[in-house]
């Protein structure tokens, strides 16, 4: 279950839940289809809770941000996969995007590096 | 005919550096001229850099330059995506980035032709911008992105007002061009405080 690109990889740990992000994902609105379906597929396979680690992903456009936007607010509707979401303090858009998410999912938790 | 919406400053004090990048989106394959966009935005950003020295003995330097490097980066990137979005594809009008430098602010733009369709579309967004409370308006295009499937919610113009506090305004004007057409073009213009 894993993505790997020259840009930018996903790849999922079974053991700890946690999705791994690497690089930078600028893609054009449906080229992302193909990462939203794989987290779709994490979700399906109901881990008490999920981690997002994306302490390696320098760069997102906010196409991306839609799509992981979509994904927290799936996962705020069906209430039973809590959310952990790992970020750096050294990326510029995660220091200023990744609070909104918040919005999506009040319990949505959020740990600095 | 000219119309202006949100924070438009025509500029009164001349920069005295900037850069400015153009370039014609039919002229390449769209995967092709999509990359560009991240390119020409890091090239800016990398650009910029030359002017905010980092300090070893001060932390707080390699910080700024740090910052205000990812900021440029995703705001001029965003800025260009949105531009080849909503360009005219049916002219070869050019479309063009510029950044400029003063004292206490820095200024993007973005200038592309825009067909009548996509005005009428781009207007609606910029209206929703402008009597939509920020957090409101973020929740309310995730929801919308969700029920249409899609990755694109408008979101790029939000982030760039709400998470990196910058001013935006649009200047939308006719020219005439050698059809026998007008031809509308938007420049859309962002306010940075450095």
């Amino acid at each position: 279950m894993d993505i790997i690109t020259e840009d930018y990889s996903i790849k999922y740990d079974t053991e700890t839940s946690t999705i791994h992000w690497q690089g930078i994902m600028r893609l054009n609105g449906k080229e992302y289809n193909p990462i939203a379906e794989l987290l779709n597929e994490i979700a399906a396979l109901e881990p008490s809770q999920i981690t997002l680690n994306l302490q390696k992903l320098e760069g997102l456009n906010s196409s991306g941000i839609t799509m992981l936007g979509k994904f927290i607010f799936k996962l705020a509707k069906k209430k039973t996969i809590g959310l952990l979401i790992q970020c750096s303090k050294k990326i510029t858009w995660q220091q200023k995007s990744v609070k909104n998410f918040q919005r999506l999912m009040p319990k949505l938790q959020i740990e600095w590096d | 005919m000219k119309q202006i919406f949100g924070e438009y400053a025509e500029e009164t004090v001349k920069s005295k550096e900037f850069l400015k990048i153009g370039f014609t989106p039919n002229s390449t394959q769209l995967q092709q001229r999509w990359r560009n966009n991240g390119l020409s935005a890091d090239f800016l950003a990398d650009y910029l850099t030359t002017f905010f020295p980092i300090d070893d003995n001060e932390p707080s330097t390699l910080q700024r330059a740090t910052e205000l490097k990812g900021a440029v980066s995703y705001i001029a990137n965003e800025l260009l995506e949105n531009s080849m979005k909503f360009h005219n594809p049916n002219d070869d009008y050019p479309i063009t980035l510029e950044v400029k430098l003063y004292n206490e602010h820095l200024v993007l733009c973005v200038t592309n032709s825009i067909s009548p369709a996509n005005l009428l579309k781009f207007q609606s967004i910029i209206h929703d911008l402008e009597h939509i409370e920020p957090q409101e308006l973020y929740v309310r295009q995730i929801k919308q992105a969700s029920k249409n499937d899609g990755n694109s919610s408008g979101l790029g113009l939000l982030t760039i007002i709400d998470d990196y506090e910058a001013k935006i305004g649009w200047k939308f004007e006719t020219i005439q061009t050698q059809k026998p057409t007008e031809q509308t073009l938007v420049t859309t213009m962002v306010q940075l405080s450095i």
